[in-house]
């Protein structure tokens, strides 16, 4: 099982999400600079937060056409799964992966810290080891977190069982207070929490971290070669 | 040459918190009778095309392909010699 962390210019949590991958859940994982073009060997490719680009135009708007991002489409396509985590949620909104768009948090903060998530659905490789309704609590960082999406694909989202995580005081405008969504085919997670910063107690929270061991498990009994 | 003015802006269904900060803003310092503000982008492109059509359409596929959100923002195009 191995997992490739994409790495653009600007992503700046990407040494976090490998060092839990390999030091907290002992698993093979491997940077992927965005100038690859191959995703070959990868069972789960993590698109980490930081500010891909600077930001510059609309978040994610330019990371989403680095030449690592058609292997990426392809690789979704194809089954594999794919977690997108706060500036890699907004790529993966940008590139159609998922639905929706990022806007600027109402109130127009940064905001860095630990809120409250329900996890709506366990339905999804990524939430399996949560139990369904249950409270967690991951930190946020973001400027741009205030998820949009329509009234007819909301009903969408809604119907489909696509919200995994939703806040419960809503801390940027969201619609729907939608913190993580996944896709309908279930296969690609965008979130805007950052649970590879509270996976180990020593670092105040470990909440996080079940959504790595719902992927290793998802991982471990399913013979998907994306 | 040919300047293509696009304007990027937010899709009136689409509630614009900085606009609606700016306004606010504005009427702190006593302008009264805002009725709205809101905020967009506005980006120039200086294009080689071999006519005004040409820079258009050149400028449309631009905001098609990357310039424009189309799920949040909408953009209008005005094409001057240069």
């Amino acid at each position: 099982m191995k997992f490739g962390v994409v790495v653009f210019p600007g992503s700046n949590c990407d040494q976090d999400c490998y060092d839990v991958i390999k030091n907290v859940l002992k698993q093979d994982v491997e940077f992927i600079w965005h100038k690859t073009t191959s995703v070959d060997g990868f069972d789960c490719l993590i698109i980490p937060g930081g500010f891909s680009y600077g930001d510059y135009l609309r978040c994610g708007a330019i990371a989403r056409f680095s030449p690592i991002m058609e292997s990426v489409i392809k690789f979704a396509n194809n089954g594999g799964l794919v977690i997108g985590i706060c500036n890699g949620f907004q790529v993966l909104l940008e590139s159609g992966l998922l639905p929706g768009a990022m806007m600027r948090n109402t109130n127009l903060h940064f905001i860095c810290k630990y809120v409250d998530l329900k996890v709506d659905t366990i339905d999804t490789p990524f939430s399996t080891e949560y139990k369904k309704g249950q409270t967690i609590r991951i930190p946020i960082a973001h400027n741009e977190g205030n998820y949009y999406i329509d009234d007819k694909g909301l009903a969408e989202l809604k119907k489909n069982d696509q919200i995994v995580f939703r806040y419960t005081q809503n801390p940027n405008g969201a619609v729907d207070d939608i913190a993580g969504i996944v896709n309908i085919e279930r296969n690609v997670l965008g979130l805007m929490p950052h649970p590879e910063r509270c996976s180990e107690d020593t670092l105040g929270g470990s909440d996080g971290r079940k959504i790595w061991e719902s992927i290793i498990k998802w991982l471990q009994k399913t013979s998907i070669k994306p | 040459m040919y300047e293509a003015q696009v304007k990027v802006t937010l899709k009136k269904t689409v509630a614009d918190p900085q606009g609606l900060t700016i306004k606010h803003a504005l009427e702190s310092f006593g302008f009264s009778g805002i009725d709205g503000v809101r905020m967009g982008k506005f980006i120039t492109l200086t294009l080689k095309s071999k006519d005004e059509a040409a820079a258009k359409d050149e400028a449309a596929k631009m905001c098609g392909k990357l310039l424009a959100n189309p799920i949040i923002e909408d953009y209008t195009i005005e094409v001057v010699k240069v």
